[in-house]
């Protein structure tokens, strides 16, 4: 069974998109894992349902019992991170602030604090209309976007696949080079680039393909809008030749992305003449080369 | 003043529209334009200047001292992050995990992990006329965007605290990061794009901001393209919408250049007035 | 030699897990002793920050002299394995352990950076 990961480090090149379109095209051979836990998109287009529902904790928040509290003040003095404050004669958490460092925990004389496990979002498991299974998560907002949510969602996934007897996990991963991104790249076999012709396009390719090369996974790359900007395009092509990462091709600027989004389906099922052909080269490539 | 510039998702022209909105503002008054995108800053490809200045950005974090230390282990279980590994007869900090919060190097018996400065990224500093262009880049190998974030705010305070507007081309997301950069502020203005990726991710960046009790509006980037459901949202939200950029090829060419889109394109000066007309109102 | 092998599960036919921290399986092979045990570490999953590193602790609890895994170590676990004397291969994803062990004898695996 082999994973083959999507990134693109900057946001808005198409990758959810593309990602889509693979699934479409591949929907008997793999299982779809959503790893952007941020801004899941995946579901506006695959639909799922049927989804099995669970509560994700990660990392814990400080709580003072006001009956025990003797307000001597240290955990008010001690806190770095502003997240405690006098109230009502006693001190309190400030959530939003609160780092879940336990410091304040540790050093309470009158054992007022407890550590209580967060829940920071919600991990599901579905059925799409695609008949392949997605894996996805929501995160709350302001949590913490550790690597733990990602690695879950995509154990699932090797789970899922692995009863259904698929070859291929999908991963759509998450934005930026930080934790989630790291999790994301962590057990792939391959991983597929997705940029854009654009100065900040070609910057955010080798930032992430840097991490890429750290993990040492063959990667290709897809240059969505490459006609927007002919001289870049070329400029990202001398990169991927450099940094030998495969060039899978070039996608001209193309309304049908919009399109198939707004109508909430993949661009094979917007425009099948234009999309099917390309999709299925890209897909036979990515197979050859794992 | 300070603003945030935010989105739920990437891609929607957060970094398109604070550096046009600092370079038009800049015009007729001092402007501070912070990049706190700091794992993936663009702002720069835009900005362009000779006379940077860079300033390095630390931040404390345990260092091990095996002189004092007896090898008793408590550091290793107080610490909520793993930042501390025992290896046999050694103690070794971790940064990237490191949250600074001080504990294990205070509660040590032995004294054995004294807090020392170590590099967390830099702040680079341009100025253009009446524009102050900051830059924050977070230390190859640091995963928390976090405190180099609200050090960068901090050096805002210290250093540009006279300047009239103040505006913050703020990270992609609603999680932790985002949240540093929009804490602060006194007004937030949304971006999105009128798809159903946009309309989600903007609801998700609103909740956000709600939950932050900032006051806020929304720029629509792309007018044109998908559909109509995000207008619809926003009226039965009762969010004001505060201009509408179209959707026009040209602009995602000249952005692609590095160029400055507002002196080229009339429909996106115009949009810029009608923002900066509600910024000068909020004063 | 001792040999470290990331695994999806506990004998010679489990497949080479190709995550290093957040690996399922910790198998150890001791050449001289030819002798094949494994350490459960999948209560790493609980783990948000820092599996990497806490994986590496363990390795270095077993006294290994090889390590084989998938993909490369990530930032925090290489600057930890670092400080072993500790040869590092990968590209083994996708074998069973003993195939792995095979290809590490033959020269067959790529060096980790």
């Amino acid at each position: 069974m082999k994973e083959i990961v999507i990134i693109s480090g900057k946001g808005g090149t198409g990758k959810s998109s593309i990602c889509a379109a693979i699934a479409y095209l591949a929907k008997a051979e793999l299982v779809v894992a959503d790893c952007d836990v941020d801004a899941a998109d995946l579901h506006l287009i695959l639909h799922p349902e049927n989804s099995k529902v669970q509560d994700f904790y990660s990392g814990v928040l400080a709580e003072i019992d006001p009956g025990k509290c003797s307000a001597c003040g240290l955990c008010y003095q001690k806190c770095r991170f502003d997240a405690i404050e006098p109230f009502e004669g006693t001190y309190r958490v400030i959530d939003l602030e609160c780092e879940g460092c336990g410091y304040c925990y540790y050093i309470c004389p009158e054992d007022a604090i407890s550590l209580i496990d967060q829940n920071v979002g919600k991990f599901l498991i579905s059925d799409t209309r695609y008949g392949c299974s997605l894996v996805h998560a929501h995160l709350k907002i302001g949590a913490d976007n550790s690597g733990k949510l990602v690695a879950k969602v995509k154990s699932e996934a090797k789970a899922i696949a692995k009863v259904q007897d698929k070859p291929y996990i999908l991963a759509d991963g998450s934005p930026g080079i930080g934790c989630p991104v790291i999790a994301s790249l962590a057990g792939a076999d391959y991983v597929i680039l997705v940029t854009e012709s654009s100065k900040s396009g070609l910057s955010d390719l080798k930032r992430v393909q840097e991490l890429v090369a750290k993990f040492q996974i063959p990667s290709a790359c897809i240059v969505n809008k490459a006609d927007i900007n002919p001289s870049v395009t070329n400029d990202i092509h001398k990169y991927l030749n450099k940094s030998k990462v495969q060039h899978l091709g070039d996608i001209p600027y193309a309304d049908d992305f919009h399109k198939a989004i707004a109508m909430g389906r993949s661009l094979i099922e917007e425009n099948e003449a234009r999309w099917l052909p390309i999709f299925t080269e890209y897909w036979q490539t990515i197979k050859e080369n794992i | 003043m300070r603003i945030a510039i935010a989105s739920g998702k990437g891609g929607t022209g957060k970094t398109f529209l604070a550096v046009n909105l600092a370079l038009k503002a800049a015009e007729t008054q001092t402007t501070l334009l912070m990049d706190l995108d700091v794992e993936e800053p663009n702002g720069g490809i835009f900005i362009q200047g000779d006379d940077a200045e860079t300033h390095k950005v630390t931040r404390a974090i345990p260092s091990w001292d095996p002189g004092s230390c007896n090898l008793c282990g408590k550091c290793i279980n107080w610490c909520k992050f793993n930042a501390l590994i025992k290896l046999g007869e050694m103690i070794l900090v971790m940064p990237p995990l490191c949250h600074s919060c001080y504990a294990c190097s205070e509660l040590c018996p032995m004294q054995a992990l004294p807090m020392e400065q170590q590099s967390l990224g830099e702040i680079r500093h341009l100025q253009l006329g009446k524009l102050d262009f900051t830059e924050s880049k977070l230390d190859i190998g640091l995963e928390q965007s976090s405190p180099l974030i609200e050090r960068t705010l901090e050096f805002a305070d210290e250093h540009f605290a006279e300047k009239e507007l103040q505006l913050l081309d703020s990270p992609p997301g609603t999680a932790c990061a985002m949240v540093s950069a929009v804490k602060t502020v006194d007004y937030v203005i949304l971006i999105s794009e009128p798809t159903p990726f946009g309309l989600f991710d903007l609801n998700l960046a609103v909740e956000t901001v709600r939950q932050l009790n900032l006051p806020f509006s929304v720029v629509i980037n792309r007018d044109g393209i998908g559909n109509n459901d995000i207008y619809k949202y926003l009226q039965k939200e009762g969010i004001t919408l505060l201009a509408k950029i179209p959707h026009q090829r040209e602009i995602a060419e000249l952005y692609s250049h590095g160029e400055i889109i507002y002196r080229k394109v009339p429909a996106v000066d115009q949009a810029l007035e009608q923002i900066l007309s509600k910024i000068r109102s909020l004063s | 030699m001792r040999i470290i092998f990331t695994s999806t599960g506990e004998g010679w036919d489990a497949k080479i897990d190709p995550r290093f921290g957040r690996t399922d399986y910790i198998v150890l092979y001791d050449e001289e002793k030819d002798e094949l045990t494994a350490l459960d570490n999948r209560a790493i999953m609980q783990v948000a920050h820092g599996a990497g590193p806490k994986t590496a602790q363990k390795i270095h609890e077993l006294k290994a002299d090889v390590l084989i895994t998938g993909n490369g170590p990530g930032g925090n676990a290489a600057s930890i394995l670092k400080q072993m004397p500790l040869k590092i291969f990968v590209r083994a994803g996708g074998m069973s352990v003993r195939e792995a062990y095979d290809a590490y004898k033959n020269n067959a695996l790529e060096p980790g950076v």
